[in-house]
């Protein structure tokens, strides 16, 4: 009997919180790793600050945040998506065929890309983007033919570099520090070495060239990372040779374990990435669905508090972990205020 | 077999000596012997990894027990209290008015060390939301002197516990060499001090920026909650099940094809019921998501073939002698599974529900797409029937995001949610112990 019992009363349960199911009343967010920690920090403090449960964040990457948001609309669907990029047109139009028409781009701020290595190991002091270019990419210019990436050490193209081994561990496709990586280091440094000229000279049409510049070698030389930046780090901490990609927060946090290099002539800090003296660096976003407003309670304050002067400002909580402030808050303050959706004119 | 065959060999030896032993029974000994010593060799091998698995355990978590406290007496005024109420940002006022008494009283008691304001605040941890939660739930303490007992920040945790040496700090914004001059001064006067860390396991997840804050509390509470579900369900359901394949079901292809898929479920690996989890139960049956409903019926049917295996395997092992006599006085078929059958098979029942259930509560990788990975702070829930369907985090789940998170302070957590975790499968085990002595008959 008492089974009987049981399976009764479980069953019982699952039919009463199916029918209590019905009204989300937290603010769900997912995507970029990267905002996760922002958002994490504004997500606490906006549930002891205000009378609004705290907000779930999830993580998974911009790519995997986006999608989810496309899904449609619908409490059974994100509310917010992170993103260390922004919105590609064909995730636009994804959202759209699903029926998610309205969205509110929020940016939050700046993020720096450094690149780090263990505190002990050789002297990584100073990069240009022609170095990790020609360390890191899958045909470079050598002797004046394009060849598959022939070398073995930095110093063989860089006698500045130290004389050891290439190990670069950069982040994976599905993280959107990839694509800055790609457009402000691979991209430049292919352009600064000549490889890209040769390339086009070689018949290659521009956006062919671009393409192939963006190839990273695949000879074991070069690492993707699709975890977290712990796992940079793990690797980083068990190759002292091994040089890899932070977010300037993350790197800030670990000063005692990571070195950091210049990139070309610029240290990066908050200042230099304000100034966008220091060149890689992106900016950081959320997307908000203008039809859940109203639906699910907090969103909008959500997304004010996360902008406000006091958070995301440049003595804020946010720029005191890592996060450059954005000199436009204001304007993307009254964005949210009166709902400005993406493609309005705004 | 006559005679002679059978001396044939033995004309072959000499005279064996049953005293004496030959070689080859000095062969067979001998393999023997180093059979025994491969068996200890191994129990010694497995014994070693798991001390020196504990050892880690213990040695990185039990750091996470305690923590670095800063306690000094603190009024907040009515006017006070008013004013930070009307700030958006009011945890920031509550935590500047705290800052400010403390300044004063150290201004007071005239320490070595300089003391300002920004120092101050770099030693404390997020202070704010404690201050604020007190005076909520208690309005009747404004006015008077409260003794605090504040979270200090993680790298001044991390000082007294070797994390952070005067050798390598680097000055940043986290914290100065200079501001450690100021913490020798405070212990030495008594107002930081190290203090059992209840937050840690009464509280829930906290920031990227305040390890200090973070708790394993409310995760201890979702993974309870998901273990009811899946205890709730595939324990009737997979009891239900394997009964019916093993006494009633007749033998033929049909039952012969569930059988192999039931085997062939317990090998899936456990994210494919995570796809099947967001596809079937969030976005099909709209249930709420990052709730320990789903997790639960996620990890049932992943809980489910190894319920109905075991069970199967310990109503196979009563012996039919049993049932037999059962039938033979007279029982009906139901009378003599559910009086004679059952009861004596309980125990293995119970084995494999505690090692389904202990699976279930290690899983993480089903729970990434339902949504309870990530931050989950919601703290406790709001009722019984809350615990189900509110955002909750899972303990394993929460150790994963811990371990990720770039400030060293939670990968102390980390592990401390590990020791909780293990201690959470200890009693789940106990109570399987116990039922089972209770259960346990012999014949």
């Amino acid at each position: 009997m008492s089974f009987v019992k049981l399976s009764a009363s479980a069953l019982a349960i699952t039919a009463i919180s199916a029918t209590t199911a019905a009204a989300r009343d937290n603010v769900q967010v997912a995507g970029s790793s990267t905002v996760l920690p922002y958002a994490s920090i504004v997500a606490e403090l906006f549930g002891e600050n205000t009378d609004f449960p705290t907000p779930v964040v999830e993580s998974g990457g911009s790519s995997a945040g986006l999608k989810r948001f496309c899904q449609g609309v619908g409490e059974n669907t994100i509310d917010v998506a992170n993103a260390s990029r922004a919105i590609r047109e064909k995730e636009i139009k994804a959202c759209a065929e699903n029926g998610v028409t309205d969205i509110m781009e929020v940016r939050i701020g700046y993020d720096g890309i450094v690149f780090a290595s263990q505190q002990s190991g050789p002297a990584f002091n100073a990069f240009e983007p022609s170095d990790i270019f020609n360390a890191l990419g899958a045909k470079v210019l050598k002797d004046g033919a394009i060849v598959d990436n022939p070398y073995n050490t930095w110093a063989e193209f860089n006698a500045d570099l130290p004389d050891v081994e290439i190990a670069g561990f950069i982040p994976g496709t599905k993280h959107g520090t990839r694509e800055v990586f790609e457009e402000k280091v691979l991209l430049i440094g292919c352009e600064a070495t000549g490889a890209m000229e040769a390339m086009i000279a070689g018949g290659m049409s521009e956006d062919d060239a671009e393409d192939a510049c963006l190839n990273v070698r695949t000879d074991g030389k070069s690492v993707d990372i699709d975890g977290d930046y712990t796992e940079t780090l793990a690797r980083i901490d068990t190759n002292p040779n091994g040089i890899g990609v932070f977010g300037l927060a993350f790197y800030e946090n670990n000063t005692d374990k990571l070195k950091v290099a210049t990139m070309s002539g610029i240290a990066p800090s908050t200042e230099t990435i304000s100034t966008g003296e220091y060149p890689v660096s992106r900016p950081l976003f959320f997307y908000i669905k203008k039809a859940h407003i109203g639906v699910i309670p907090g969103l909008k304050e959500y997304a004010q508090f996360f902008t406000h002067d006091d958070i995301a400002g440049p003595s804020g909580p946010l720029a005191n972990y890592g996060l450059v402030a954005d000199p436009e808050l204001a304007n993307t303050q009254d964005a949210i205020a009166n709902e400005v959706t993406m493609g309005s004119g705004s | 077999m006559t005679d002679a065959s059978m001396q044939t060999p033995e004309t072959g030896r000499h005279s064996v000596s049953l005293t004496a032993s030959d070689e080859r029974t000095r062969k067979r000994a001998k393999a023997e012997k180093r059979f025994r010593m491969y068996g200890i060799i191994a129990i010694a091998t497995g014994l070693f990894f798991l001390l020196v698995l504990f050892a880690s355990i213990l040695k990185e978590g039990i750091p996470a027990f305690t923590r670095t406290v800063v306690s000094v007496d603190f009024t907040l005024t009515e006017q006070q209290r008013e004013a930070a109420e009307g700030e958006l940002f009011k945890t920031k006022a509550y935590a500047n008015l705290f800052i400010a008494a403390l300044k004063n009283e150290l201004d007071e008691r005239d320490l070595e060390a300089e003391v300002d304001n920004a120092a101050i605040e770099r030693l404390l941890g997020k202070v704010g939301g404690t201050i604020r939660e007190f005076y909520s739930q208690n309005p009747g303490k404004l006015g008077e002197p409260i003794e605090f007992d504040l979270a200090a920040s993680s790298r001044v945790d991390g000082y007294f516990k070797g994390r952070v040496s005067r050798d390598t700090l680097q000055d940043s914004r986290f914290l100065q060499l200079s501001d450690l001059d100021l913490v020798d001064a405070l212990t030495e006067a008594g107002i930081i001090k190290q203090a059992f860390n209840w937050p840690f396991i009464t509280g829930a997840d906290s920031g990227v920026d305040n390890p200090g804050g973070a708790g394993i509390g409310a995760s201890v509470v979702g993974s309870f909650f998901m273990m009811l579900v899946v205890l709730g369900l595939s324990l009737p359901i997979g009891v239900a099940a394997s009964i019916y394949l093993e006494e009633f079901a007749p033998q033929n292809k049909f039952t012969d094809l569930i059988e192999v898929n039931i085997s062939n479920l317990a090998a899936v690996p456990s994210i494919v019921f995570g796809i099947l989890g967001l596809a079937v139960f969030i976005q099909f049956m709209h249930l709420p998501q990052s709730a320990p409903l789903v997790g639960g019926l996620v990890l049932t049917l992943m809980t489910l073939p190894t319920i109905i295996i075991s069970t199967r395997a310990s109503l196979k092992a009563v012996p039919p002698s049993i049932r037999d006599a059962a039938l033979g006085v007279g029982a009906s078929k139901m009378q003599a599974v559910f009086h004679h059958v059952l009861p004596l098979a309980a125990p293995g029942i119970l084995t494999g529900t505690i090692i389904g259930l202990a699976q279930a509560l290690g899983e993480t990788a089903p729970l990434l797409l339902i949504g309870m990975v990530g931050f989950v702070a919601r703290g406790y829930p709001d009722g019984f029937i809350a615990g189900f369907t509110e955002p909750n985090s899972a303990m394993p789940a929460q150790i994963y995001t811990w371990a990720a998170r770039a400030d060293v302070g939670f990968y102390e957590k980390a592990w401390g949610g590990i020791i909780i975790l293990l201690m959470f499968l200890l009693t789940m085990n106990i109570i399987a112990i116990i039922l089972r002595r209770r259960f346990e008959r012999r014949w």
